[in-house]
């Protein structure tokens, strides 16, 4: 009885030193890839792309569950970007026009909630004025959206210009 | 002088008759007109004028804006109604900023001093008043002229060429400026030779103007500076590199410009242009615009104020027929298809076109490609339209860049000379449009990282801000509160 005590301590303590060893001194390298991926990813943990913020991204990215292109405010040059860090080919193409907040004016109470929440300041505004959403600077990230208390913001194309206009592509035929 | 050769090209029929022998005619003042403050290549220029201020024709509405710009002056004296909306000169349709301006019918020009003889003037200074009289080129590319003109000098270009080609079917305003407006056009040209400093200029036109060869012949007389060719008639004869490259034989290198070669292009509408500006002090408030086509009932050559709605040359024009089929604005190889008829002339417009359906033959009922290599012959940049196309298609950029996307000029020979129809200049400007979009994606990501940096280091310092101010007051209050104790 004592023996069995005594060898199962011993085994159990000797095991234990053990696994605390390697986890000291055989720990992996951090790894690189995920922090480039953070890298290039927004870093407003917003949430779009339906995993728990950027960190969650670069893992599914990096475990081969999501596209490269899960991030809507990183739009396609992060897509594209993402592709050739990853290796991996960039399909779903065109994703349209971005989506960018714009601000329902006649319903803007100026609470000034949703320029504290912007993670690029891109909306314009003091308490109990008429907000903006400066449109260079806004990534269409959403977190405004949420925290709106009259749902004057919405996520909405962007209207096109002159610059923005394009051809489309021709229909398939020929070529 | 030898001429050489261009690769390429092809033979789209003419139809320069319709408007070829008519008179340039003024256009009546319209009612309101529509002055788009981006009417050249580069910054748009900056209106210094307010609603409901009065002004006289030819003074400064707008000024320029950067290195890269050009000036807008009143087409006539009037009311300036608002700094608003016109329809863009482009196939979208998409609203421009613009100013409009009211006409009193006055036509008052501003007061103003006979300006100073321009060839006793400093090179830089000649360029300089080009510059402020708003004059960009008038054959299509809106580039400021004087810019063009102050780098070519800087370069040492040794040749100008005054480029009277026009080569682009209907099209015929340069053919009527050079037969009824020769001498002015010369004078033009001997202006800019010297602000570029050069000792010699060709004035080249296509053998289809047999007028106006002899008419520049006869205003060039003796000066032994000025040479008059006449070249085949080819599209697209008048478009710059291919010009230079009849002139010289020598091909402007990939990326580069003109003026690499040795040579400076200039339309004769901007040559005679500068020497309205520098002879008589007026800026560019007009230009000649043929309105042709077999839906106008009397095609003419309008002298028309910048800011006068094709609509308004087309009344003034009888009106189109019920068989519209299609408004272009510019020639049928490389011209804007227009969505509204509320669009305005700008400096850079040679043409109205209303088309008839029996003109544009039956809708392209585009074929797949058989590869005969049509495209790859005709092609005046020595580029194989079929294989950028195919690129296009996947999608694969750098592929159509490598193949020379860059290169090519959408002169549209290609897609003219296609026996499937396939619509390759649609291809190619549906990918510059997507690379232009990737650059600005780029260009906005890499802006948005700074804000968020920015953003993040202003909350860390607002957040020892207070943390210092909380410290201080803490500081501050302790002996109060030990005081008060002490009291208690």
């Amino acid at each position: 009885m004592i023996f069995a005590a005594l060898v199962l301590t011993a085994l159990g303590s000797s095991l234990g030193l053990l696994l605390s060893l390697a986890a000291r001194y055989l720990q992996p390298p951090p790894d690189a890839r995920r922090a480039e991926i953070l890298e290039l990813l927004p870093g407003v943990n917003c949430g779009q792309c339906g995993y728990p913020g950027c960190g969650g991204a670069a893992d599914a990215l990096l475990n081969g569950n999501a596209a490269p292109t899960l991030c809507p405010p990183g739009g396609s040059a992060l897509a594209r970007a993402l592709a050739a860090k990853l290796g991996r080919p960039l399909d779903g193409g065109d994703a349209g026009p971005p989506l960018l907040a714009l601000i329902d004016e006649s319903r803007c109470i100026g609470c000034a909630h949703c320029g504290k929440r912007c993670p690029t300041d891109a909306i314009i505004g003091a308490p109990r004025q008429i907000h903006a959403v400066f449109q260079e600077a806004c990534m269409g990230c959403g977190l405004c959206v949420e925290v709106c208390p009259t749902e004057c913001l919405q996520l909405r194309p962007q209207t096109p210009t002159l610059i923005t206009w394009r051809w489309p592509k021709p229909a398939l035929q020929g070529g | 002088m030898r001429l050489h050769d261009f690769r390429g090209g092809v033979h789209p029929p003419g139809r320069k008759q319709l408007s070829a022998d008519q008179p340039i005619q003024p256009l009546p003042l319209p009612n309101r007109l529509y002055i788009p403050l981006q009417q050249h290549a580069g910054g748009p220029a900056l209106p210094i004028v307010k609603a409901g201020q009065k002004v006289a024709k030819g003074e400064l509405l707008a000024r320029e804006q950067g290195a890269t710009s050009a000036p807008l002056h009143a087409p006539s004296s009037g009311l300036v109604v608002a700094i608003g909306e016109s329809t863009a000169p482009h196939v979208s349709g998409l609203p421009l900023p613009a100013i409009l301006l009211d006409p009193d019918g006055e036509d008052r020009w501003m007061e103003q001093d006979l300006p100073p003889d321009p060839l006793a003037l400093d090179p830089e200074a000649v360029a300089a008043r080009i510059g402020a009289a708003g004059i960009v080129g008038m054959g299509g590319a809106n580039f400021p002229a004087a810019v063009k003109l102050s780098k070519a000098r800087q370069a040492g270009v040794r040749l100008l060429a005054i480029n009277g080609a026009e080569c682009e079917p209907y099209v015929t305003c340069d053919d009527r400026l050079m037969r009824e407006r020769a001498a002015e056009i010369v004078d033009g040209a001997a202006i800019m030779l010297h602000a570029l400093q050069a000792p010699r200029a060709v004035i080249a036109i296509e053998d289809n103007k047999p007028e106006a060869i002899q008419a520049m012949r006869a205003a060039c007389g003796h000066d032994a500076r000025m040479q008059v060719l006449s070249l085949p008639t080819r599209y697209p004869t008048g478009s710059a590199k291919q010009l230079i490259q009849i002139l010289t034989g020598l091909e402007t290198p990939a990326g580069g410009r003109g003026t690499d070669t040795g040579v400076l292009v200039h339309n004769v509408g901007t040559a005679y242009a500068v020497q309205r500006a520098l002879r008589q002090g007026r800026p560019l408030i007009s230009r000649i615009v043929t309105v042709s086509g077999a839906a106008v009932a009397e095609p003419r050559n309008l002298e028309v104020p910048i800011g006068a709605l094709a609509a308004d040359l087309l009344a003034h024009c009888g009106g189109v027929s019920d068989d519209l089929a299609r408004v272009l604005m510019g020639g049928p190889m490389m011209g804007q298809p227009l969505p509204s008829l509320q669009t305005p002339v700008i400096k850079g417009t040679n043409g109205i076109l209303a088309l008839t359906a029996a003109e544009l033959g039956p809708e392209p009922q585009p074929a797949p490609c058989v590869r005969c290599g049509r495209c790859v012959e005709v092609c005046p940049m020595g580029l194989m339209p079929v294989e950028m196309a195919q690129r296009v298609r996947r999608d694969d950029w750098a592929g159509t860049l490598a193949l020379g996307l860059n290169d090519c000029m959408a002169c549209g020979s290609c897609a003219y000379a296609c026996p499937s129809q396939v619509p390759l200049l649609q291809y190619f400007a549906h990918a510059r449009g997507a690379l232009a979009e990737q650059r600005r994606a780029e260009q906005k990501a890499n802006s948005i990282r700074q804000l968020m940096e920015q953003r993040q280091a202003r909350l860390v310092r607002e957040e020892r801000a207070r943390a210092e101010a909380a410290a201080q007051r803490r500081a501050a209050k302790p002996r109060g509160n030990t005081a008060a104790r002490e009291v208690r």
